[in-house]
């Protein structure tokens, strides 16, 4: 018989199956907060229990190539790919490298947009965490600048 | 209460692109007051959308997100007249719902 | 944040000597960039915000501003930012946005006006003015200038906003027409308006209030001189002056014509 302590262990472990496929928020793991203070794309990878990075020509990173002002960067991770379960972008000379997680359901596009504060010229990078744990990436380098003086 | 969020969501075919504007400050924690203290974190942590009451989208988010966010993502089988429902809650628990109609 | 300033001024140097042949010129990038962020300006939030307050039954009298007179008839506010500034008989002075709306707060409203104008930038009733400034920026959105020049007052306002933007002083003998005073000028990678006529002096009254994305503020007409004084190392200007509201008619008569694109998205 099944002693509670195991019961439990499992459930537990059940809970993290069902929320690592996305598709039962209820058991959403809670906030990522490691993944958030990881500082490169592979320790990023890792906190998520995803896969080692691989650039791909199926995602797509768009943003500005120079950004006028740091403080607000507009960028664009998507990609036509299907099992895609989360959208990652990252700026790898940020104090932290990830910026935004989007979890993907069938009501919606892999196609999300947002802004960004950077602190410095750095690579920017739009990664699609497949729901087999292959993580597949897109990259290019966005130059900061304070430029002038705010007109 | 936290300002109201600006939500446009105008449908084209069977999507509807949704586009968010968010009031927040999103303080990363790593600024410096005048007095050279650093200003506490003070940012949005996690952001849900529903169409017509289902969940369609969640997302995660870190202080690196910029101050007063832009969001923008696309809902698939949408069309005028569907409700488009954003929530985003930050990392002191404060939270703020607005609701939208597909246009 | 030094060694990142550093990093910063290499790297705009490094990119400042990119050979001619660069298949994107940094101007044309820094071009795209400012497109890129023209949809979903957070302006919006402020104008949303502003329009609720004109709406709102506010201060010791308990009343809206939808009886306020910006030029055009009382409540009118259509087109009436496209014809500030401009003379007002009630107070018998030309008057901007800015200084006609506290006029609107203090006789419909109560507030006391003098005490608005000591509250610093972004702070209680003084952001809520740059939140009315900015919806009604936005009701004129498109609009070309067109203010008068009829009155006399109009006419001595924009000499004196003439005289004021030539005046060298300060410590680093400076003037608005140091940086605004000719074509082609520009601070680092700033390109800066040419204020003395068409189309620079549309493009730069026609942009404010604008949301600043370096600090993730809304500047008005009046936050926006007060930092060009700044600039210049001159004593702060009092909110709502004559010598700001006369450097804006200077710059609103020189743009006539112009299209007003206020609230803009500025760096």
């Amino acid at each position: 018989m099944q002693t509670r302590r195991e019961t439990l262990k499992q459930s537990a472990v059940l809970a993290g199956l069902l929320a690592s496929t996305g598709l039962f928020p209820q058991y959403a793991l809670a906030y990522n907060k490691g993944a958030f203070e990881a500082k490169s794309l592979a320790d990023v990878l890792k906190a998520l229990g995803a896969g080692a990075p691989v650039e791909s020509k199926d995602v797509v990173i768009g943003g500005p190539d120079i950004a006028e002002n740091g403080a607000v960067v507009p960028l664009t991770a998507s990609t036509a790919l299907a099992g895609v379960k989360q959208v990652l972008i990252l700026v790898e000379k940020n104090p932290s490298a990830m910026v935004a997680l989007f979890d993907v359901t069938d009501s919606v596009e892999v196609n999300f947009s947002t802004r960004a504060k950077m602190g410095q010229s750095s690579d920017v990078y739009a990664v699609a965490v497949m729901v087999d744990g292959q993580a597949l990436y897109a990259k290019k380098e966005v130059k900061v600048t304070l430029g002038g003086c705010g007109g | 209460m936290a300002d109201p969020m600006r939500i446009r969501a105008q449908a084209a075919g069977d999507k509807a692109t949704v586009r968010v504007l968010m009031s927040h400050e999103m303080e990363s924690g790593q600024r410096k007051d005048a007095a050279g203290k650093l200003v506490p974190a003070w940012f949005i942590q996690d952001v849900e959308a529903k169409h017509n009451g289902k969940s369609v989208m969640t997302a995660e988010w870190g202080p690196a997100v910029s101050k007063n966010p832009f969001l923008q993502f696309t809902v698939k089988g949408a069309k005028a007249g569907d409700k488009i429902a954003v929530t985003w809650k930050d990392n002191k628990g404060e939270t703020r719902t607005d609701e939208a109609t597909v246009s | 944040m030094k060694m990142k300033k550093a990093v910063l001024l290499a790297s705009l140097a490094s990119f400042m000597t990119m050979p001619a042949s660069a298949q994107k010129t940094a101007i044309e990038a820094i071009e795209e960039y400012r497109a890129m962020l023209q949809d979903g300006n957070p302006a919006d939030l402020f104008e949303a915000k502003g329009e609720d307050l004109w709406k709102t039954a506010r201060g010791p009298k308990n009343v809206t501003l939808e009886k306020c007179n910006l030029g055009k008839g009382p409540g009118v506010v259509k087109g009436a930012f496209v014809e500030l500034p401009r003379y007002f008989a009630d107070t018998n002075r030309v008057q901007d946005t800015e200084s006609r709306l506290l006029t609107c707060m203090e006789t419909l409203q109560g507030f006391n006006a003098a005490e608005i104008a000591k509250i610093p930038f972004g702070r209680g009733e003084q952001s809520n003015v740059t939140a009315l400034a900015t919806w009604i920026a936005a009701e004129s959105k498109g609009m070309k200038f067109k203010l008068s020049q009829d009155h006399v007052q109009e006419k001595t306002m924009f000499e004196v906003g003439k005289r004021l933007f030539f005046a060298r002083g300060g410590s680093h003998d400076f003037s608005c027409s140091s940086c605004h005073g000719e074509d082609g000028k520009r601070i680092r990678l700033q390109d800066l308006p040419n204020l003395t006529k068409n189309p620079g002096a549309g493009n730069g009254f026609g942009a404010w209030p604008a949301y600043r994305v370096s600090n993730g503020q809304m500047w008005g007409m009046q936050l926006r001189l007060n930092d060009c004084y700044r600039q210049q190392r001159f004593p702060y200007p009092v909110f709502g002056s004559d010598a700001t509201i006369a450097l804006g008619v200077y710059m609103g008569v020189n743009g006539l014509g112009g299209e007003s694109i206020a609230p803009a998205i500025k760096r």
